[in-house]
């Protein structure tokens, strides 16, 4: 809520109680006067983003994050484009955590939360999963952008103010996997198959990045006007004409 | 289309089982469910022992095209208050049905309880039958593919539409993919006029062999069918009658009947031996 922070009420700050007395006082009509509509439907603004947040990192929280991907299932579905699912977990979080204590580690996941959060576009969706488990979700997001992205995300940890314990190798371990294109999927088989991959970059060491390597059922353009027969190539009795197809939107 | 025959990757004479064939389609509303219904009564008037097994988990509605009403249902069979017997009814149109019950909104997102219950319940209802048919949900979803992985043929239904054809071939590029689906039987349904089908099923075919085919993958379409645009269709669907029933000499009716043969001369053709056409039915 940028435009919020300098008004009377700051939804961070605010306490649940507080909240609720606010809007009695709304419905009463007993509000302070400086207290006008614009301000109260801050308020809520800012309590319902509140509601799609990681108290611990500031990050998308997990709910918000399904929510977010359902949408993106649906505009796959629809447009095509290709989006990547990225599963991040930090190497030996718990030997951290045991070796430092849990308001260290708790740190640690506040840094990596806001170098994850730097190092992706503002169209991207971080979000903390659970424990120290990230997901981040970048829509249009092309084969190779997905590779150099998950890469850069991989070497975030690089020079980051953190003291870590004695024998700890600071490490991501980065699995991604693409949404089929055209196809409705469903948000939980995404993740699933992005979980793999992360499974896959643990079990080999850990500190790594592994992509799905097939993308499942694609449709290229070239692909799509081979079959509504838009090549030259094909046979004017193999024309989308031909089939009467209906070209409408294309 | 050039390339070689079709390879059944059931032996329903051999084993004395059903062949399990699914029927998908990727985008939703080209009349899967319709085809999957008449062809189970165009079978059946054939002298074949058929079930209509509606793996639309999520959003059933066999039962509304067939104006069907059960006791128990496949949501029953999977909380253990009925069993397979009791949940299968007799449709009038001379097949049997086993509806998914609306309860199975819940088993839209699939679970290993889930997979195990339905393929059990499969596997209980082979044995009685000649074809199985599982009319599959629209899309691609976790539910269709494990659904579909359970079947011995797929049949895709697609319309001479862009957005189907479009579907019709992620579909099969998934199934491809995923399943190692060499061979799979493509239905056209609201065809224009009589060889749209085949032009369909050449143009999926080519975009297949550019695209997909060679490097040990050799995907295939058979076409079994065309179901010509026929406003009978939509009037049987108001009346909830079966086409193949009550109109059987409707030009859609005729293709329909036409496409349970062609379908049955397909699946009961020998594989040649060694071919390796047989895929066990596993989960």
């Amino acid at each position: 809520m940028p435009a919020e922070r300098d008004d009377l009420i700051n939804p961070r700050l605010l306490r649940t109680d507080q909240a609720r007395m606010l809007l009695e006082q709304a419905a009463a009509g007993t509000l302070s006067p400086e207290l006008n509509l614009a301000s109260l439907q801050s308020l809520i603004d800012g309590l319902c983003e509140l509601t799609q947040r990681d108290a611990q990192t500031g990050l998308a929280n997990r709910a918000h994050f399904m929510a977010v991907l359902h949408r993106e299932i649906d505009r796959v579905a629809r447009s095509g484009q290709l989006a990547l699912l990225l599963r991040v977990e930090i190497d030996a979080f718990h030997r951290v955590r045991d070796a430092a204590g849990q308001a260290r580690a708790d740190a640690l996941l506040g840094l990596v939360a806001r170098r994850l959060a730097d190092r992706v576009r503002p169209m991207d969706t971080v979000a903390r999963t659970v424990g120290d488990g990230f997901a981040i979700l970048l829509p249009d997001c092309e084969l190779h952008f997905g590779r150099l992205v998950a890469e850069r995300l991989r070497v975030s940890l690089n020079g980051l103010p953190f003291d870590w314990p004695a024998g700890v190798e600071p490490g991501l371990s980065v699995g991604g996997a693409f949404a089929p294109q055209w196809i409705r999927s469903s948000a939980l088989l995404w993740m699933e198959r992005a979980d793999q991959q992360l499974y896959r970059a643990r079990s080999e060491g850990g500190n790594r990045v592994r992509l799905e390597e097939q993308l499942l059922g694609p449709v290229s353009s070239e692909e799509r006007d081979l079959l509504f027969g838009a090549m030259d190539a094909q046979p004017a009795d193999m024309r989308g004409a031909g089939l009467g197809l209906r070209m409408a939107g294309r | 289309m050039a390339g070689r025959e079709f390879i059944p990757s059931s032996f329903p004479q051999q084993h004395g089982q059903a062949v399990v064939l699914a029927v998908t389609s990727g985008k939703g509303g080209v009349g899967k469910t319709v085809v999957s219904a008449n062809l189970a009564a165009a079978l059946a008037a054939q002298g074949q022992r058929v079930l209509v097994l509606d793996a639309d988990l999520g959003l059933a509605n066999l039962d509304v095209l067939l104006n069907l009403y059960s006791r128990a249902t496949l949501h029953d069979v999977f909380t253990g208050k009925a069993t397979v017997e009791q949940a299968v009814i007799q449709v009038a149109d001379g097949f049997d049905a086993l509806l998914a019950g609306s309860g199975m909104v819940e088993y839209s997102r699939l679970t290993t309880e889930v997979r195990e219950r339905f393929h059990q319940t499969l596997q209980s209802l082979i044995p009685s039958y000649d074809v199985v048919i599982l009319d599959t949900g629209a899309g691609i979803s976790d539910v269709v593919l494990y659904a579909i992985g359970l079947a011995d043929e797929v049949l895709v239904v697609a319309t001479p539409e862009p957005t189907s054809l479009t579907d019709a071939y992620a579909t099969i590029k998934v199934l491809a993919g995923q399943q190692n689906r060499q061979n799979l039987l493509v239905a056209v349904n609201q065809a224009g006029k009589p060889g749209d089908g085949a032009m369909v099923v050449a143009q999926l075919q080519r975009v297949l062999d550019r695209f997909v085919n060679g490097a040990g993958t050799d995907v295939r379409l058979f076409e079994v069918g065309e179901v010509s645009f026929d406003p009978l269709v939509r009037e049987s669907v108001q009346r909830r009658h079966l086409l193949v029933s009550h109109a059987p000499q409707a030009p859609a009716a005729r293709g329909i009947a036409l496409m349970a043969r062609r379908l049955m001369a397909l699946l009961h053709d020998t594989p040649a031996q060694g071919a390796g056409g047989s895929r066990p039915r596993t989960p």
